[in-house]
């Protein structure tokens, strides 16, 4: 069963939607800037380029932030894989609230975290910097790994160990090709969001590192320098896309059928006192690396003048309460979920038709590595892009509320794509040539043996790109947005104040959207949990 | 049939989302009278609701506020988009970004005539003669200390910029990294104006070889290593303003009797900013209007405690908290735009090269 039994006005909308999307509103704004650097007056002008390639200033940091991106990535897999293992192959009382929980760190203001960072001694350094990269990625590890480890069959590393391999070998030779794909995907997400990272960098790096992603945002948003600015974007373009080539490689090559199991057949309770051990040193790793610095946070929106209190809550809704910047907390919180809803919405639609499309159609991993592209771009690039492209109707959106979840979907939608393919890519062919001979049409055999399985798949993205939304990443910040202020916003505009009271009710909004993200967390994994029966 | 519930929900959730984020365009789009003016600027601009409901009420004008970034990114947004202008109003260049904004011609200029207010002004804060860019506020960025570290030390607290590079106050300041922090910048060219050309890396080398701390922003300064600031940091000097001692105030609850931080006044720098009429605009009238408006006494009034500076009218009274608890400088140091404007780039590069590495 491929696609070219399916009606193919389908199959162009799989690829029309997200290429139209990525166009507009990556493509075309990115070229847009590039050009106002590169191609001032008409003329190609390739001399900045040139002049930063051979400015050893230039090499350095463009250097130090791939090293820095590559050892981030490679402590968090070593981190997120064996937390992964643990949270997803044993049964184990509260797992399913411990894989939300490792969500909220990733919709975290870099800010928020940084001062907690600060107040536990952890100074700028390479380390905080390390630390923080972990802290904030080790979701994307967990989830996107854990999500297919869950539903791998036990039986075939049984089969395996039966027929004589030792428990490492079984593991090797069954289920680390099986995990491969997902554990690229989740690598070059991680990758791509160290390698881009911004408040972190500046907070925790410290005023004597600077990465290729700190350089374009001073350049662009500070010196107005668009020609360096140009240069350096191209710089960071050509180092994602050789590393999306790299992934693309180690992903797609093989493209394993497996037979996938609901996560609760396949899970089992730990048995030895080493399995009890690796499960609590896990669990441990999580709750100082993850809890820790949360805690600190949760602990300062209670701590007030006179004990622990809710005065902090209290002020969130007095605090400015006469000035046009101030919204209530009720309000922000609105104002949040219903453009982290939207986003969502956008992002499941365009990933979702994505990776449709990039699992039926042969040549279609460029569009997954294309999709991925706005991950390694910087996020003043793509701002600025909507600024300067974006200008004339149809397409004036610049001050449109609608830039802000467009441009967060964008960062949500490698999510979608990242999490769906692999396991739409998993299902085995079989399933559909049973239900074909068994007389149902092509739209049904989607519909009863694609859609379920991959309605999972989509819930967790869709969770995933909800958070992403919540905690406002990248380019929005640069966007001239009509005031409608979103959680993040706030905390933002309180950190920027002195005295206990504003620091205070900014703790107190930090707290609140973490547990919003918790609970949308929750609440999406709760519905797929319901759904397994029909696994 | 649960199956198909639980993918709609999202669905129906994003469509009553859509509909309501899009309700408030469609109200505002019926006919009125009421022409709106974006006025854009950076996301630390705040005024009172009523202050602005007011200027709507009398004048027919609805104000939109496009709150785009820093200082920086909210100019340079500007002067990106000065062919299809995103704005009527820019209110927030300072001094050390006026230079751009006036060479990149992004304001229409106004007869000074049409800005009433602008008689009240200081002559000091008047920087651009072409009218083009009025001074709407102005405030200093100093050195604040942190008055009970100094009493439990029984150490005095320093007095000039040289105090600063003494042994005695080794390992006491944090400021901010001028490449990345508009405050930073500021303290960098109040050394430079007090130390001149010739002595103000050598003066840095001092401060740096006394154990100066560098951070990015001011928030990590502020909150994360001031001793006095909300992060129990172990620096009791820090660059910040001179509102910040009335903030700390104002900003706690309970309010204390005496701030628990001061000003050392001999280290301030005047920050000033701007708002001027986008070229481009379709409503001129409307857009001077505003502008003048804010160098109105009700707009300039409201200015202290919204956004923590200083009118920029002189015949304004300053609220209780302001005139009780902040320390102004009566000289603070100044320097021409024009010359921030020449040499910003080439400063903070001397900095970098002598501070960091």
């Amino acid at each position: 069963m491929n696609l070219a039994r399916r009606p193919s006005w389908g199959r162009a909308v799989m690829l029309t939607v997200p290429l139209a999307f990525l166009g507009v509103f990556f493509v075309y704004p990115v070229l847009t800037i590039l050009g106002r650097g590169l191609w001032p007056g008409g003329a190609l002008d390739v001399s900045p380029l040139t002049e930063a390639v051979g400015d050893p200033g230039v090499r350095a940091i463009a250097w130090f932030t791939v090293w820095q991106a590559l050892l981030s990535t490679l402590l968090t897999l070593v981190v997120g894989l064996p937390a992964a293992y643990a949270l997803t192959r044993f049964r184990l009382r509260g797992a399913s609230v411990i894989r939300a929980l490792v969500v909220v760190p990733f919709v975290l203001p870099t800010v928020v975290v940084a001062s907690a960072f600060l107040a536990l001694g952890v100074g700028p350094s390479l380390g905080a910097m390390l630390l923080a990269h972990v802290f904030f990625n080790y979701a994307v590890v967990v989830r996107t790994v854990g999500g297919m480890w869950a539903h791998l069959d036990p039986r075939d590393e049984e089969a395996a160990r039966m027929l004589g391999a030792s428990r490492l070998r079984a593991f090797t030779s069954v289920t680390l090709p099986a995990l491969r794909p997902a554990i690229a995907a989740a690598a070059a997400i991680v990758f791509l969001f160290t390698f881009t990272s911004f408040g972190v960098v500046l907070v925790l790096g410290g005023p004597t590192r600077s990465t290729l992603e700190t350089e374009i945002y001073r350049q662009t948003a500070q010196l107005l320098d668009l020609r360096t600015a140009a240069a350096l974007s191209i710089i960071q373009l050509v180092a994602v896309l050789a590393l999306l080539v790299v992934t693309e490689r180690l992903q797609g090559r093989r493209h394993v059928a497996l037979r996938l199991r609901p996560a609760r057949e396949s899970a089992r309770a730990p048995r030895t006192i080493g399995e009890r051990a690796f499960i609590g040193v896990n669990l441990a790793i999580a709750v100082v690396l993850l809890g820790t610095p949360i805690a600190v946070l949760v602990a300062r929106a209670f701590d007030t003048a006179s004990g622990v209190g809710l005065d902090n809550f209290r002020a969130l809704g007095t605090i400015h309460a006469s000035s046009i910047l101030f919204v209530p907390p009720d309000e922000a919180i609105w104002n949040s979920l219903s453009y982290a809803a939207v986003a969502a919405v956008l992002a499941l639609t365009v990933g979702g038709l994505a990776a449709f499309a990039i699992v039926r159609t042969r040549r279609a991993g460029a569009l997954d590595a294309a999709l991925t592209l706005p991950l390694g771009v910087s996020a003043v690039t793509i701002g600025f892009g909507f600024l300067i492209a974006l200008d004339e109707p149809p397409l004036d959106l610049r001050t449109e509320w609608m830039l802000v979840p467009i441009a967060q979907a964008l960062v949500a939608i490698p999510f979608v794509v990242r999490i769906t393919t692999p396991v739409l890519r998993s299902i085995d062919p079989r399933l559909r040539e049973a239900a074909a001979l068994l007389g149902a049409s092509p739209r049904r055999v989607w519909r009863e043996v694609d859609l379920p399985i991959v309605a999972r798949a989509l819930a967790v993205a869709g969770g995933f790109a909800f958070a992403i939304a919540l905690g406002e990443f990248g380019a929005t910040i640069f966007l001239a947005r009509p005031d409608r202020p979103t959680l993040p916003v706030v905390i933002f505009r309180l950190l920027g104040q002195p005295g206990a009271t504003s620091f205070g009710a900014a703790m107190a909004a930090s707290t609140i959207l973490l547990v919003l993200a918790a609970v949308s967390v929750l609440l999406v994994d709760r519905a797929r949990v319901a759904d397994v029966g029909t696994f | 049939m649960n199956r198909i519930r639980t993918a709609l929900t999202p669905l129906a959730l994003a469509a009553g989302v859509l509909v309501a984020l899009a309700a408030p365009a469609t109200g505002g789009s019926q006919p009125s009278r009421h022409v709106t003016v974006r006025l854009v600027t950076h996301d630390s601009f705040a005024i009172s609701k009523k202050v602005l409901r007011d200027f709507s009420r009398r004048t027919g004008i609805d104000v939109e506020v496009l709150p785009a970034g820093d200082a920086g990114a909210a100019l340079n947004q500007v002067i990106l988009t000065k062919d299809h202008p995103i704005g009527d109003v820019l209110f927030g260049v300072d001094n050390t970004f006026l230079t751009r904004a006036l060479a990149e011609d992004i304001f229409l200029p106004v007869k000074p005539a049409n800005v009433r207010g602008l008689a009240h002004v200081p002559a000091d804060l008047r920087l651009d003669p072409s009218g083009r860019a009025y001074p709407i506020d102005h405030g200093a960025v100093c050195i604040n200390d942190d008055k009970r570290y100094f009493a439990r030390h029984h150490l005095e607290s320093p007095r000039t910029l040289r105090d600063l590079a003494r042994p005695k106050y080794r390992d006491l300041l944090v400021v901010e990294n001028p490449a990345t922090s508009s405050p930073g910048l500021a303290f960098l060219l109040a050394t430079i104006d007090r130390f001149g050309e010739d002595g103000w890396r050598d003066y840095w080398a001092r401060l740096r070889d006394n154990g100066v701390e560098v951070v990015n922003g001011w928030e990590e300064a502020y909150n994360g290593s001031f001793s006095a600031g909300e992060g129990n940091g172990d620096r009791p000097l820090v660059v910040s303003y001179a509102s910040s001692p009335p903030a700390a105030v104002y900003f706690a609850d309970p309010q204390p009797k005496t701030s628990p931080i001061g000003t050392v006044l001999d280290t301030c720098f005047d920050q000033i900013e701007f708002a001027g009429v986008l070229k481009g605009t379709e409503h001129v009238k409307e857009a001077t209007a505003l502008v003048e408006f804010m160098l109105s006494k009700e707009f300039q009034a409201d200015v202290p405690l919204q956004m923590f500076v200083f009118p920029a009218r002189a015949d304004v009274g300053l609220p209780a908290v302001f005139t009780k608890f902040a320390d102004v400088p009566a000289h603070p140091a100044s320097m021409t735009p024009a010359s921030i404007g020449r040499n910003r780039e080439r400063w903070i590069d001397e900095w970098t090269d002598t501070v960091l590495r």
